[in-house]
């Protein structure tokens, strides 16, 4: 299973593995098997720590996002609230480098996956999306493919290429750990454009989860569905901490106060000022002792 | 939220808005948009009943009636056989240099260079065909000449290389490049255009699994635009078969089947050979060029049924 590591993918850069204990995961050997289950198997594992460190974030000129420093625990799940324009989309797509997809986006500071700096010099922005995944607001499963193939989609891709036997297992694996393989093991065949909003969201889960990356980033994955077909994304979220890393940006704040256990706040002074991150919890604390009074405002819903 | 009173309140005021007679502006449209449809069949039957009835005559003469005295069928036969031969060349080499430069202008390129380009591609469609005719036989034919030579010499086992190769490079391989240079704007810009529609949130999608930029482009772009670029070719290829002056000024002729694309003796197109002979036909061979049209309309329109149903087909899975 290689891919693991970022720098593994394009050979000269192999950095020396330092001592520390945190780096193990990114290490080749034996080690790896705590990150390559076989498929099927559904025991926990130790995700990856994703680390923001004076992130700033600019759409060529416009500075979106002012310095933001936080820890996105492994086998947790972080939510990002705050009020619409206050750069929680645009951070969470700077943890896998999509960030910079957009014409004239920039990124300064740094983010460290398990120690390892994601936008250090030589690293491929490719390696990294492979690792840290996302699922986006608008449910978008490719609208030509068959669900089977929609999820199968990313082992297509030459640093995920596996065999047609082990495809079959992963995609049966992934669908189960989405909630929706047996809604749809009789027509994998059909096109994932067929299925109701919440199981296409669900198939874009099964469809992240299948190139097994060590973070989830979610962009407020419910916004397009219904309560009920949102309640299923939540139970799924939850059972998904056990395997990965995971940040969601939510609107709903009790969505946050249900799903979430650590909760960070972003907020902006006034409009065409960069967001900022104005404090960083365990949901419990955020929600029932804020430590800054904006925060305090916010949640109990006096602005916003 | 409106509320309404009482229930007559209501219903007076959709009375107003949509019942009675439709609104005057709509009226126009809709009665315009049929008068257009309407034109548009019109067209098309009148120009198939002018070939057919002035072709007619010559459908029905024995074969010693017509001016090679041979039958209708074995003189349009080599000329239908040249026309799709250079079509479809010319769309063996434009479609995927089309495809290839959408993508670089839509996905690969920066911007600035994207839109030079653009505007250098569509400005191919603004060469009139009888300047490419000249451009062929003067300056692409002398310069194909070695090139063919040396495919005679290293690939001459293919039937399509066998020579011998000719000297003038009046030839169909020379046909089929012209053509495809002026095929190619109208399919790239189909291309280009649906390529650059390809929605963001698939191709964010892709590149979320850690697809590179083929492999987005692969998964969403191509699949997104296939339709399209069928019928875009689809187009061009209608261009390419109805061609007449670049394949009259360029094409050594010598009639007869033959699918060597590099030697002297090529079959002529059916465009072409209305051009070439029209001016000295009278009587029945005029008859017979007609007819020869109308198997040149049938050509197209079977091409683009077949087109039609390729994209239906790959639509509805």
């Amino acid at each position: 299973m290689e891919g693991r590591k970022l720098r593994g993918m394009f050979g000269s850069q192999t950095k020396p593995e330092t001592e520390e204990g945190q780096n193990t995961m990114s290490q080749a050997g034996p080690v790896t098997e705590t990150s390559s289950q076989a498929p099927g198997t559904v025991s926990a594992r130790r995700a990856k720590t994703l680390e923001a460190k004076g992130v700033n974030l600019y759409y060529g000129d416009f500075h979106a996002v002012e310095n933001v420093t936080m820890t996105i625990e492994p086998n947790k799940v972080t939510a990002l609230i705050g009020s619409s324009g206050c750069g929680k989309t645009t951070f969470l797509r700077s943890l896998n480098r999509m960030h910079e997809l957009t014409p004239g986006a920039s990124v300064k500071g740094d983010i460290y996956l398990d120690g390892e700096d994601i936008y250090g010099g030589g690293v491929d922005p490719v390696a990294v999306r492979r690792l840290v995944g996302m699922v986006f607001q608008q449910p978008n499963p490719f609208p030509t493919m068959s669900i089977y193939d929609n999820v199968a989609a990313g082992l297509n891709f030459n640093a995920g290429k596996v065999s047609k036997g082990d495809k079959d297992a992963v995609v049966e694996k992934s669908l189960r750990g989405a909630h929706l393989w047996d809604e749809v093991k009789d027509r994998l065949d059909r096109p994932g454009s067929g299925l109701s909003g919440g199981q296409q969201q669900r198939l874009c889960i099964a469809r992240a989860t299948a190139v097994s990356p060590e973070v989830l980033l979610m962009d407020e994955p419910c916004s397009a569905l219904d309560p009920v077909a949102t309640l299923a994304i939540e139970d799924l979220i939850a059972e998904l901490k056990k395997e990965y890393t995971i940040a969601i940006v939510t609107h709903n704040m009790q969505q946050a106060a249900r799903a979430s256990d650590n909760t960070a706040f972003f907020n902006l002074d006034e409009s065409g000022k960069p967001g900022h991150l104005v404090e960083i919890g365990t949901t419990e604390d955020i929600f029932t002792r804020p430590k800054q009074k904006e925060t305090e405002d916010y949640v109990s819903g006096r602005f916003g | 939220m409106a509320h309404f009173d009482t229930t007559t309140n209501a219903g007076q005021i959709l009375a107003a808005a949509s019942g009675g007679r439709r609104r005057r502006g709509d009226r126009i449209f809709s009665n315009a948009a049929v008068v257009a449809a309407v034109t548009i069949l019109a067209l098309l039957v009148g120009v198939a009943v002018f070939l057919v009835t002035e072709g007619f005559p010559a459908l029905t003469a024995s074969s010693s009636e017509l001016p090679k005295g041979e039958s209708f069928i074995s003189y349009v036969a080599p000329l239908a056989f040249g026309t799709c031969l250079a079509g479809v060349l010319a769309m063996i080499i434009a479609v995927p240099l089309a495809i290839a430069v959408a993508l670089f202008i839509t996905h690969i390129a920066p911007a600035r260079i994207a839109m030079t380009l653009g505007y250098l591609v569509d400005l191919l469609a603004a060469i009139p065909s009888i300047i490419y005719g000249l451009w062929g036989i003067f300056v692409l034919g002398p310069a194909a000449v070695p090139v063919m030579k040396w495919l005679e010499e290293k690939l001459g086992f293919l039937p399509i290389f066998e020579g011998p190769a000719s000297i003038t490079g009046r030839t169909m391989l020379v046909v089929g490049l012209v053509l495809a240079v002026m095929i190619l704007p109208i399919v790239s810009a189909v291309a280009r255009e649906v390529f650059s529609q390809t929605p963001r949130k698939l191709q964010e999608g892709a590149q979320a699994l850690g697809a590179t930029r083929w492999e987005m482009i692969r998964t969403t772009v191509l699949p997104f635009g296939k339709s399209s670029v069928i019928s875009g070719a689809m187009l061009g290829l209608g261009r390419a078969l109805g061609e007449t002056m670049a394949v009259a000024i360029i094409l050594s002729v010598s009639g007869g089947v033959t699918f060597n694309l590099i030697s002297q003796a090529n079959p002529s197109t059916i465009a072409a050979n209305v051009a070439l002979n029209f001016p000295e036909s009278s009587g029945l061979a005029i008859n017979a060029l007609i007819a020869t049209g109308l198997v040149l309309f049938a050509i197209t329109l079977a091409t683009n049924f077949i087109a039609r149903m390729i994209i239906a087909r790959s639509e509805v899975r």
